[in-house]
């Protein structure tokens, strides 16, 4: 990352931080620069961003999250801004074995990074909690060393709800629950029931 | 011989450097003397928790402390503006409101049709207020910084709410934001605005009106302290004499006597005051009324508010989002307060009675 990046990356967490008026809560768990993959409800655009700048500024230079490639990628300025907060950009369409997606993520984490994803796929029409799609499983499967790490965002679709483009500064809250691991012999449809469980009481939690 | 742009920009850097050093001493040692008091007791409470940190409440303390620093960073706001001009407070009570606005929709809730409006709120109607509220001192531009949201905004809303196409509860999400909107821009922006009032009093040695040139952060400060001496008063008046509540649904502590010794109290406190200092522009008796005033005012704005927390079943508009102070929770007595003061002032005491 170059100085001009840096830069920016700093301003948008900033305004990150200001438009969503978030409250960053650890329950059950601390900061920290160990491998994480910090999974997320997802119901507005500003998700990956909010996420990410509400970490310590020491574990954003380090957490990358997973976004769309046919939308971060398009046009120069998005590429851009992709870069400043760490984006790894993902192909949604361009799916083949030579081409996982899943190949991807674990090679550009390697030894150091953090990845937060969305396991819904796609952000939620209604607000309600999707089921979750399985890259999450096949993650924690391959590289078991990872702390998986629930994530419950709330109040984020009624400052960017789908569809509007303007922004309202409400406040939102950001709780970040206890690690989670793949047991030993669970199968792919318990984890991710599981998984998802583990968002679901986070909201109720609040 | 010197050209006279340059006498020009002289005499107008002067008048401007006079301004600034225009320190109103009485204001600035009344500002003093209650930002001494309020650390002292801040330091006094925090002994108190460290000497006997089994007996107090911890909790209660805090809430205290919270409390005190609330009004610390008020009065010093209050001192900076006598040497950094209104625009100070101006911006810091836009702060504010901002924030409280942002509390109370989050609290209160909207559907996704709302968006839009809620859009404006925030972004057209907030900062439009307070600038007009610079302007307020100008008799055309009062007009406008009176209606705007009272009229041009609550029939905005309405409207715009329809165009988004919606017609389920209407009528209660219009009023929603009208009122946030009211409540935590219109009325809280009559605060600052003080700060621009042009006023007279009456010269009892002469027995006529003449213009008041003190500096005019002393009505807001006037208006601060009561706003706040009510509410400790109540605070006493009602865990000593409080028999009677007022609405028990309502607010579990406020009570009728409460309500009563406290808007005497402040009564008495604003004559004595007046008296001593001259603070104001009003007459020792108008002071006295006008303290009472604030007082029931505060009262009522602390009512209100707790109604609609208790409809929303939350206890505080902080704890909505953890960590978060609630501004909300802080200003609602001084909301209530601030446009009735305002209007009060500038019906008896307004450059214009004169004529």
């Amino acid at each position: 990352m170059n100085h001009s990046q840096k830069l920016t990356s700093a301003i948008l967490a900033i305004t990150a931080q200001l438009l969503s008026g978030a409250t960053v809560r650890w329950r059950g768990s601390e900061p920290d620069s160990c491998q994480r993959v910090y999974f997320a409800n997802h119901t507005s655009h500003l998700d990956a961003l909010v996420l990410w700048s509400g970490l310590p500024r020491q574990l954003r230079a380090i957490t990358r999250p997973v976004a769309a490639a046919d939308y971060w990628g398009a046009g120069r300025v998005r590429r851009y801004v992709a870069g400043c907060f760490n984006a790894l950009l993902i192909d949604r369409h361009d799916i083949s074995v030579r081409n996982s997606p899943l190949d991807i993520m674990l090679r550009e984490i390697g030894n150091t990074f953090s990845l937060i994803v969305f396991p819904e796929g796609s952000r939620s029409p209604t607000g309600e909690l999707q089921t979750f799609k399985s890259g999450l499983y096949y993650l924690a499967k391959k590289r078991p060393d990872l702390e998986l790490m629930p994530v419950y965002l709330d109040n984020l679709n009624r400052i960017l709800p789908r569809g509007e483009v303007l922004p309202v500064p409400l406040l939102s809250c950001i709780t970040i629950g206890a690690p989670i691991w793949l047991h030993q012999g669970e199968g792919k449809d318990e984890f991710l029931e599981r998984a998802r469980q583990s968002v679901l009481q986070l909201k109720e939690e609040q | 011989m010197v050209p006279l742009s340059m006498t020009l920009i002289d005499t107008d850097v002067a008048e401007a450097v006079k301004n600034l050093l225009a320190i109103d001493g009485l204001t600035i040692g009344l500002l003093l003397i209650v930002i001494a008091l309020l650390s002292s007791v801040s330091f006094w409470m925090n002994w108190l928790k460290r000497r006997y940190h089994d007996s107090v409440d911890p909790a209660m303390i805090r809430v205290f402390n919270r409390r005190i620093v609330a009004w610390l960073t008020i009065y010093v706001l209050l001192g900076l503006t006598v040497f950094l001009g209104p625009i100070t407070t101006l911006c810091f009570f836009l702060g504010v409101s901002f924030w409280a606005l942002r509390e109370f929709v989050t609290m209160t809730p909207t559907r996704r049709a709302d968006h839009r409006t809620l859009f404006w709120v925030f972004f057209v109607f907030v900062p439009l207020q307070y600038v007009l509220a610079a302007y307020s001192g100008d008799r055309r531009w009062f007009i406008a910084f009176a209606v705007l949201i009272p009229v041009y905004g609550s029939l905005f809303i309405s409207a715009r709410i329809a165009f988004a196409g919606e017609a389920q509860r209407f009528l209660e999400r219009t009023a929603k934001i009208q009122f946030g909107l009211l409540i935590c821009i219109y009325a809280l922006s009559h605060a600052p605005a003080l700060l621009y009032l042009d006023l007279i009093y009456y010269d009892a040695a002469s027995g006529e009106y003449r213009p008041w040139d003190q500096t005019k952060s002393r009505l807001l400060f006037f208006l601060v302290l009561m706003v706040q001496l009510s509410d400790l008063l109540q605070f006493f008046w009602d865990r000593l004499y409080g028999r009677n509540l007022i609405a028990a649904p309502i607010h579990a502590t406020k009570s009728w006597e409460g309500l009563v010794g406290a808007a005497l109290c402040c009564g008495a406190a604003a004559l004595i005051l007046q008296w001593l200092t001259r603070i104001t522009p009003f007459t020792t008796y108008g002071a006295a009324i006008m303290g009472m005033v604030i007082s029931l005012m505060a009262i009522s704005g602390t009512m209100t508010m707790s109604a609609i927390k208790r409809d929303r079943g939350v206890s505080e508009y902080g704890t909505l989002v953890q960590g978060h102070a609630g501004v909300l929770d802080r200003i609602d007595a001084i909301c209530f307060a601030a446009p009735i003061f305002y209007h009060l002032t500038r019906f008896f005491l307004g450059a214009a009675v004169a004529g």
